[in-house]
């Protein structure tokens, strides 16, 4: 796409861009910036020698393994499930293909915590749900999720929307007449499947699984409900654990440790994007038609197959959650006579401090999505019609703060605002610094898909525009916010979704009086109290949902490309 | 090599018909055309033929087997018909060279492997396409891309080739060549050929047969100058070549000929209705004359080289189609008689 370069464009317009582009680099590149100076500098000299030391620590190396075991294995997991669903769901003319695709869209939108929490609500001894069917292991029996192998299980289920995702797209450029023209060459099943189809959708899922490793590998909330009880540490549990202990006097340590984290995440993404401009390059041909071999005989029990493991890996584990929110103290089991909903009672209206959570959560995610409105809207209108090469830079970084791990994110954002310049304030240990990281985070979230319905619009529409006179602002609020609000409104319900559960950027950054729910659910876990975390988390889950559903049904009205798993 | 035979063929696209009760027999080694406007059924048609979709009633059978049918259900896949296509966008394997897209057809008969070679070179050469035959599909031409489609349906000796507007993807220069291509490849292999296309001079330059297409129907299955000279409907009269269809009255008969009255005007028609009722004029059956009996106005001119086009527009207001090797302005009244036009009852 190549919008008519300087022609029609005003400088108020080029003034516009360089201040909203200033704005938007600003927050979301100069914490990474930040972060690395710290990692090479000691004090004010340039030195290596604490990254050194840091590297050569048993534990950070013990904590790297980890990381590197888990988002590993559990990439494995999810490439099995994901990629046969992809397949399955892409390729055949499987029935109520986009109830599945919602189905499975859910545990990516449920927080990683809540997962944790909702699996070990059906396993282990104190299990309610367990109780209730006299199927619960004596006690004393180990927590089978308190292990690596819990930690890859649940890491795996949670990213397996990635690689569907990814290889789904890849799989639908696929042109329908290059299968046909196979079968018609007298190749069958899956030799058809083996030799052209493999072959053709390899570099979309080689960037499916760089970026769901990228993603495992930053996951916080999983490994820290699993991994923490069982003393199984991974990088950004380790960085949680020495930032919770010992404060602000290890900044420089566990900076260290983020950049490390940050390197690896980076490398992955850097995989993610070549196999990703690789894909589709010399595909040729009509992809009108979707592909639908036909399964047959098979269909049907390929149906109740794949709705069985939706069933085992989204309706189980919050059946567990729902019962264990539903009984008056962990470990009675649930019956029509001890079921209560005193505990949704208490978390939803009692405890100052969940209420409190409410209330941040609530103001921080709306206030991030509209301030995300805000500047994106005129970044990418005027990134479109006048490209620069600033705002090149910007497209191809604004990614990062959102695929690196969030702990990176975090402990850059510490320091960067520990110590604002010139001054002795800080915006450590108040709500600020949490929103500012969110806008950083969450930036690309309203980018992408506003970006996407700006492409789609007719340039003529704000050429008409200007030629009867309309100013700048004008025809920013008439013509093109207007054109473009129901993927504005699509992001900013992604946002707002996303923030609303985070956990990993505000685990480091909260302080007393500024909790998220986030957090809420994982120190309520944390201090024994798992039946009103359940409750908490059970409302979040309804949370998300409901806005899931939202966008799924205004997902007609709004350009392609906007509704991430519709793509 | 076969003969194609369907019998009452239809087909529903959930519930709404693409293709009405389609009965016809193409001869083994014909090339027929598939003639009509997009949206006719005619990729349909060669889709059932091929075996991508199931028809919803009727039977399709190549040379002595059937291949489908609707009743009983039953069908043979595309894999196991040994027919050959030819895509529109020709649907080249990316990641396979140009060799091994031509040899995969053998590959996958487990063919081996001298004569796979020996098979594969016959193909590439008769296509001229030695030299190409280590590149990707992504390093050539619209052309060559479109010959290798061509050698990959050739090299397994198919009972029938089907070509879904294989031109429709190149530009004029190209596609008069590939047409001469299509023409020498049916030439040399007596092929049974199937070809789709919405493009009259590209059915009458290679088929034998043309299978005019309309809403599902065929309308009309002639050779090219039957379908010029002798059109059996208004639908055919006006999409195969230029022609004006008027309606006629009084038709007489007497030993000789046949007469009927165009404006007013006696005329000898042709025909082999017995009523008929419409004449296709084309621009050979009227000859500008000061003695015609048909009296116009000339209300266009165009310059095809060496000639004029010229729209009239008759007393009666209906517009005729001429072609002069003089020139006559706009305006200009002039006399048009009419030869022995071709005349159909329309049904």
């Amino acid at each position: 796409m190549t919008p008519l370069k300087g022609f029609g464009s005003s400088r108020s317009e080029g003034r516009l861009l360089s201040i909203v582009l200033l704005i938007a680099i600003t927050l979301t590149l100069t914490p990474v910036v930040r972060l690395f100076v710290e990692g090479v500098t000691d004090g004010d000299q340039l030195s290596l020698n604490l990254m050194q030391e840091v590297l050569r620590d048993d534990t950070t190396r013990t904590a790297l393994l980890h990381s590197l075991i888990t988002a590993g294995l559990g990439t494995l997991v999810s490439v099995v499930i994901g990629g046969a669903f992809a397949f399955l769901v892409a390729l055949t003319d499987l029935r109520a293909k986009a109830a599945l695709v919602f189905c499975l869209m859910i545990p990516m939108m449920i927080p990683p915590q809540i997962t944790a929490l909702s699996w070990t609500q059906i396993m282990g001894p104190s299990s309610v749900l367990l109780k209730t069917l006299g199927m619960a292991p004596p006690l004393g029996a180990p927590q089978p999720l308190y292990s690596p192998q819990g930690i890859i299980l649940l890491l795996g289920i949670q990213h397996t929307s990635i690689i569907f995702l990814t290889l789904r797209a890849g799989l639908r450029a696929i042109p329908q007449d290059v299968v046909e023209a196979a079968r018609i060459s007298g190749a069958k099943g899956l030799r058809v499947w083996w030799q052209i189809i493999v072959p053709l959708c390899l570099p979309s899922l080689a960037a499916g699984i760089a970026i769901t490793f990228v993603t495992a590998l930053g996951n916080f909330g999983i490994p820290a409900m699993l991994g923490i009880p069982a003393g199984y540490v991974t990088l950004p549990t380790l960085i949680y654990q020495k930032l919770a202990g010992l404060g602000t006097n290890v900044l420089a340590e566990v900076a260290v440790l983020a950049i490390l984290i940050g390197a690896v995440a980076i490398c992955g993404i850097l995989i993610q994007r070549f196999f990703q401009s690789r894909q589709r390059v010399h595909l040729v041909g009509s992809t009108s038609r979707p592909l639908a071999i036909p399964l047959g005989p098979a269909r049907l029990a390929t149906e109740c197959s794949l709705w069985l493991v939706v069933a085992a890996i989204l309706v189980l584990p919050m059946l567990g959650l729902l019962a264990t929110s539903l009984v008056p103290a962990y470990g009675v089991p649930l019956r029509l006579d001890t079921m209560t909903l005193s505990s949704w009672h208490e978390a939803l209206f009692r405890q100052p401090a969940t209420r409190r959570a409410f209330v941040n959560s609530f103001n921080l995610s709306f206030g991030a999505a509209l301030a995300l409105i805000a500047i994106c809207l005129p970044l990418a209108w005027l990134m479109e019609r006048n490209p620069t090469r600033l705002g090149r830079l910007f497209d191809g970084l604004v990614d990062l703060p959102y695929a690196l791990p969030g702990v990176v994110l975090a402990i850059a954002m510490i320091l960067l605002l520990i110590n604002l310049p010139f001054t002795e304030a800080t915006l450590y240990g108040t709500i600020w610094i949490i929103f500012l990281a969110y806008l950083a985070r969450f930036m690309t979230v309203m980018f992408r898909p506003i970006q996407a319905s700006i492409r789609q619009l007719d340039p003529a529409m704000n050429e008409a525009a200007q030629s009867v006179g309309a100013s700048l602002f004008q025809r920013l609020r008439s013509i093109i916010l207007p054109l473009s609000a129901p993927a504005a409104v699509a992001g900013a319900i992604l946002v707002f979704l996303t923030a609303f559960n985070e956990l990993t950027v505000s685990a480091l950054l909260w302080s007393s009086g500024t909790e998220t729910l986030g957090v809420m659910i994982f120190n309520l876990d944390d201090s024994g109290e798992t039946v009103m975390a359940s409750a908490l988390a059970m409302t979040i889950v309804l949370v998300v949902m409901v806005l899931m559903g939202a966008i799924q049904l205004a997902a007609r009205h709004l350009p392609k490309g906007v509704v991430p798993w519709q793509t | 090599m076969a003969d194609i035979n369907l019998r009452a063929v239809e087909k529903h696209f959930d519930g709404v018909p693409a293709l009405h009760a389609i009965s016809a027999t193409f001869q083994d080694g014909e090339f027929v055309a598939l003639l009509g406007p997009s949206g006719c059924g005619k990729s349909t048609l060669l889709r059932l033929i091929a075996g991508f979709e199931m028809p919803s009633a009727g039977a399709i059978a190549i040379g002595a087997t059937e291949m489908s049918n609707g009743q009983t259900g039953h069908n043979v896949p595309p894999e196991e018909r040994n027919i050959g296509f030819v895509f529109q966008s020709y649907a080249l394997w990316p990641h396979m060279t140009v060799r091994r897209n031509v040899s995969y057809p053998l590959e996958v008969r487990r063919t081996n492997k001298a004569t796979l070679r020996e098979q594969t070179d016959a193909a590439l050469s008769a296509t001229s396409l030695i030299p190409y035959a280590d590149r990707m599909p992504s390093e050539l031409s619209g052309g060559q891309r479109q010959r290798v489609a061509l050698a990959r349906c050739l090299v397994s000796n198919p009972n029938a080739v089907l070509l879904d507007e294989p031109l429709a993807n190149l530009d004029v220069a190209l596609r008069a060549s590939m047409q001469d291509v299509f023409s020498d490849f049916h030439r040399r292999t007596g092929a049974t050929m199937v070809y789709v296309t919405h493009d009259q001079s590209e059915a009458m330059a290679m088929a034998d047969r043309i299978a005019v297409m309309s809403e599902g129907r065929i309308v009309q299955f002639d050779t090219p100058q039957a379908l010029y000279a002798q059109p059996r409907s208004r639908f055919v009269a006006g999409f195969v070549g230029e022609g004006t269809v008027l309606p006629i009255s009084e038709v007489a008969r007497d030993d000789a000929c046949v007469t009927a009255k165009l404006f007013g005007a006696k005329i000898a028609i042709q025909t082999d209705s017995p009523n008929p009722d419409l004449i296709c004029l084309r621009p050979e059956n009227i000859e500008i004359s000061e003695t015609g009996d048909i009296r116009a106005i000339v209300q266009r001119s165009t310059y095809l080289g060496g000639r004029y086009r010229l729209t009239l527009e008759a007393s009666s207001g209906a517009q005729l189609i001429a072609e002069s090797r003089a020139h006559f302005p706009v305006g200009t009244q002039l006399g048009v008689s009419v030869h022995a036009p071709w005349a159909f009852a329309e049904t």
